[in-house]
């Protein structure tokens, strides 16, 4: 059985060429100079805070300074060792994961530290905040994405489900004037989309990547006629209601952990039941066994019982209702009213944390965090130091994208039938 | 694939489609046997019963307006008043619902190819060229669309999916605009290496994305994703300093005008006329066509296309396929910039990259990835373009310019799905669905 495995494998690494292989190494090695040579030489003179209490009212936490410049020396070499490790000793799959998360971790900290060199200190708690903002539609987006896709349905709609879904539940909650309402219909919206996914990509055996962009375009074409239509000329239907906040009791409480993860209104906590759920469902139970095989070998699924058509239908619907609420998220969970294109590109950056993310949830996840804390930064710094300029520092979580996907992951192998209809013969 | 004979204007028989043919579905054997006789009355009949692909584009078309008609009728106060008397006077009902969605439409088509009361003022003694107003006005919105959607559709040929046109429309922007303003040469050459660092801009953004997939395996739908928004914000960044291409004294992200010298100029006279960056799309697209079906080069793209590995085991470099189809696509998607740039509005803004990107897959996806395919796709977007400006003003903003954008998905959704079309209209199944071909799950 181990031969098989080793087997395996190796058919798999067989058509990386040579240089494939050192290309993680030399990736980490790269980070390690930058944090060094760029962020640690050119750091300004001075400290870089981080506060870690909410506000400057009732501050129980000191605020931690670090000299700018030697704390990117350290972090570069941690970044440099790491290379090192990865090039010398054979590590697991897992190490590997680790070991990425971690380099991303000190760049991005050696790029605070840069920032922040001698400035007003970075209030970490607004930032870890701003960043589940920013995160919860991708991540939403992103487990749609995963439920569709396992079972072998491209969903490229995932954009059009977030943005119909934040427009129905705009609409919702201000024509009745309740906000869980708003939160449902979203969902449902979101499932709507995804049962027009499903029929056309099913039963009429629609190329799904047309059908998704093409989703995505009657998506934004519809909430531009309707908002032109019902919302400009009627404000009463986009009163801009939102959740209220929702503090666990007791774990709020606790410092620094409690304000990021259990001070936030009722989307994040549904964030995390949906992580959990999909994880454990698609790799912990035979229902996802079974899904699982239908998206990579649906013939195989179909011979031993399973219903690969309804499978997939029932998949598609649910991950339309998923990203649904993601929607909702873009306006009853935060800032409210709608406006034409709000999504803005947030569904294909999910779509790129789902590929980065190996299609697998908690995969996903990471990657969404990571896009997400990049689009806070890109907001904070400019503000925190005025020197930067804005675009560039916007453009940075997209040019880490670029790096960690050629450089850290590479080739990633989606489910084997992502995309192919099924034809029952 | 056997319905391309009845396309007319394509220039790939299906006799030189090996690597499209066989991911067509099996028994599928009528080419050869429709493409002998297909100007016959009876052949056209079959075409029309069973459902031709010329044919189900056709209805897809009619089908996509009766759906957006529903929505003009919905924008029309006149109308949806009449619809709550619907069961008093049926008949002022329909006949409210009738007029309105008619003249929405017939407005459409006036304002977009051939308004017939310029041609009753010509016969009177008018003006000869007004008649060709709007033809020439849906031409040049059909420019940039034509070549970022050749950029889209090469790079479907060859197995991948390009979202990126608008990051390397952004490309050549730049390098079109700053060549445009900033370098001093002769007439005639000016503008030639504007348009040709037009095709360079673009053209390096590609080649980018397609060597991160050939050396790492990067997946160039992420990749040509984030490239989009770098771009945007390198060009916000180069616009807003005086020093890059910001126009001197603005506050605006603006970049000076063009010189004289690098404007595309226009052909035929005054005021109905023809820019060269429609004659430079027409014959990229023809260019394209000849690559792909003409050369060895295009061969190899098309067989990397229908599948890697066995272009692998026939020996060609996929690696290089990639990268240079992605190089070319990039190319196109520039020379859009440089025919918007150059030639409609010779200044470049922050905005000037609209949804040409987006505009483009579409226009590939109802060209079927086939290059002449992908003109006609563009004219017809082009029109229904300058046709859904054209409306909004008749109907003083009753009917909205943004339901050109849902007509323009529908089309696409229902040409991709024949099986739908043919189910609506009861057709006969016949073999091929028709696009199956365009694009591909990510395993490639």
């Amino acid at each position: 059985m181990e031969r098989v495995t080793t087997l395996a494998a190796a058919v798999r690494a067989a058509p990386l060429s040579t240089e494939r292989r050192h290309v993680a190494a030399v990736t980490f090695a790269a980070l390690g100079l930058i944090n060094i040579l760029v962020f640690g030489m050119l750091a300004h003179h001075g400290d870089a805070g981080f506060a870690l209490s909410e506000s400057g009212l009732g501050m129980r936490i000191p605020i931690i300074s670090v000299p700018a410049a030697p704390a990117c020396y350290v972090l570069g070499a941690i970044c440099l060792g790491l290379g090192v490790v990865r090039e010398t000793v054979p590590v697991g799959v897992r190490g590997k994961r680790i070991a990425i998360a971690v380099v991303l971790l000190c760049f991005l900290l050696a790029l605070l530290c840069w920032a922040d060199a001698g400035a007003i200190p970075l209030n970490v708690i607004i930032i870890m905040q701003g960043t589940w903002v920013a995160s919860i539609p991708l991540i939403l987006g992103a487990l749609s994405g995963c439920l569709c896709e396992r079972s072998g349905v491209i969903n490229i709609a995932i954009e059009g489900q977030l943005l119909f879904g934040a427009f129905s539940a705009a609409i919702v909650a201000s024509a009745f004037g309740g906000v869980w309402v708003g939160l449902i219909a979203g969902s449902l919206t979101g499932g709507l989309v995804g049962l027009m996914l499903a029929v056309f990509a099913i039963t009429f055996l629609m190329d799904q990547i047309i059908l998704g962009v093409v989703l995505n375009v009657l998506a934004l074409g519809m909430t531009d006629y309707f908002f032109d239509r019902l919302m400009s000329t009627n404000p009463n239907y986009n009163t801009g209601n939102t959740f209220a906040i929702l503090k666990i009791p007791g774990l709020a409480e606790i410092p620094v952990i409690g304000p990021i993860f259990f001070d936030s209104n009722v989307f994040l906590y549904i964030t995390y039941a949906a992580i959990i759920v999909i994880q454990i469902a698609l790799f912990s139970s035979r229902w996802g066994l079974r899904v699982r095989a239908v998206g990579e070998h649906p013939t195989a699924a179909d011979t031993v019982g399973i219903p690969v058509l309804w499978t997939r239908y029932r998949n598609v619907i649910l991950g339309g209702l998923v990203a649904g609420i993601g929607g909702a998220f873009l306006t009853v969970g935060s800032v409210g009213s709608f406006s034409p294109d709000m999504s803005s590109g947030f569904g294909y950056i999910a779509l790129a944390a789902l590929i980065f993310g190996r299609w697998t949830p908690l995969g996903a996840l990471a990657a969404s965090l990571l896009f997400g804390f990049c689009l806070e930064l890109a907001l904070v710094l400019p503000t925190v130091n005025p020197a930067l300029p804005a675009p560039i520092m916007n453009m940075a979580p997209y040019v880490a994208t670029i790096i960690a996907v050629a450089g850290l992951v590479g080739k990633v192998r989606a489910p084997k039938a992502d995309g192919q209809p099924y034809i029952k013969s | 694939m056997s319905e391309i004979p009845a396309t007319g204007p394509d220039p790939a028989p299906a006799a030189t489609e090996p690597a499209a043919a066989e991911l067509g579905p099996p028994g599928d054997s009528a080419g050869p046997r429709r493409s002998r006789a297909w100007l016959t009355t009876g052949v056209l009949i079959q075409a029309v019963t069973q459902g031709s692909s010329a044919v189900v584009t056709i209805l897809a078309i009619f089908l996509a307006l009766v759906v957006g008609g529903v929505l003009i009728v919905f924008s029309d106060p006149v109308v949806t008043r009449a619809w709550s008397s619907l069961f008093v006077d049926p008949g002022y009902t329909f006949g409210q619902t009738w007029d309105s969605v008619s003249f929405a439409y017939s407005q459409m088509f006036e304002g977009a190819i051939l308004n017939p009361s310029t041609v009753s003022a010509a016969i009177h003694g008018g003006s000869i060229a007004a008649i060709f107003y709007p033809l020439s006005s849906t031409c040049a919105q059909a420019t940039p669309l034509i070549l970022t959607g050749l950029s889209v559709a090469v790079a479907f040929r060859c197995g991948l999916f390009n979202i990126g046109a608008a990051g390397q429309w952004v490309g050549g922007a730049v390098v079109a605009t700053w060549l445009g303003f900033g370098v001093s040469l002769p007439p005639f050459i000016h503008v030639v290496v504007c348009v040709a660092g037009g095709f360079v801009g673009g053209a390096v953004i590609g080649w980018f994305v397609g060597l991160l997939k050939a050396k790492t395996g990067a997946h160039e739908v992420i990749v040509t994703i984030m490239l989009n928004y770098v771009m945007y914000d390198l060009l916000s960044y180069l616009l807003s300093h005086p020093a890059m291409l910001q126009q001197p004294g603005q506050t605006n992200e603006i970049a000076p005008f063009v010189d004289n010298d690098a404007n595309l100029a226009h052909v035929g006279g005054p005021p109905p006329q023809v820019g060269i960056g429609f004659l430079i799309a027409v014959a990229a697209a023809i260019a394209c066509a000849w690559l792909l079906t003409r050369t060895t080069t295009g061969f190899q793209f098309r067989t990397v296309g229908a599948s890697p590995s066995a272009a692998r085991t026939a020996g060609i470099n996929v690696e290089r396929s990639w990268t240079l189809v992605m190089l070319l696509a990039g190319g196109l998607a520039g020379l859009s910039a440089a025919a918007i740039v150059l030639g409609t509005n010779t200044q470049l803004t922050y905005n000037s990259y609209g949804t040409y990107g987006s505009d483009g897959i579409t226009v590939a996806l109802l060209g079927r990835a086939k290059p002449i395919g992908v003109i006609w796709a563009g004219l017809l977007f082009g029109a229904l373009h300058v046709g859904g400006t054209y409306v909004e003003a008749a109907t003083l903003g009753n009917v909205p310019a943004d339901i050109v954008q849902v007509l323009e998905g529908l089309i696409v959704l229902f040409v991709a799905a024949p099986a739908l079309i043919r189910a609506v209209f009861r057709l006969r199944s016949t073999s091929g669905t028709g696009m199956e071909a365009v694009a591909k799950g990510w395993n490639g």
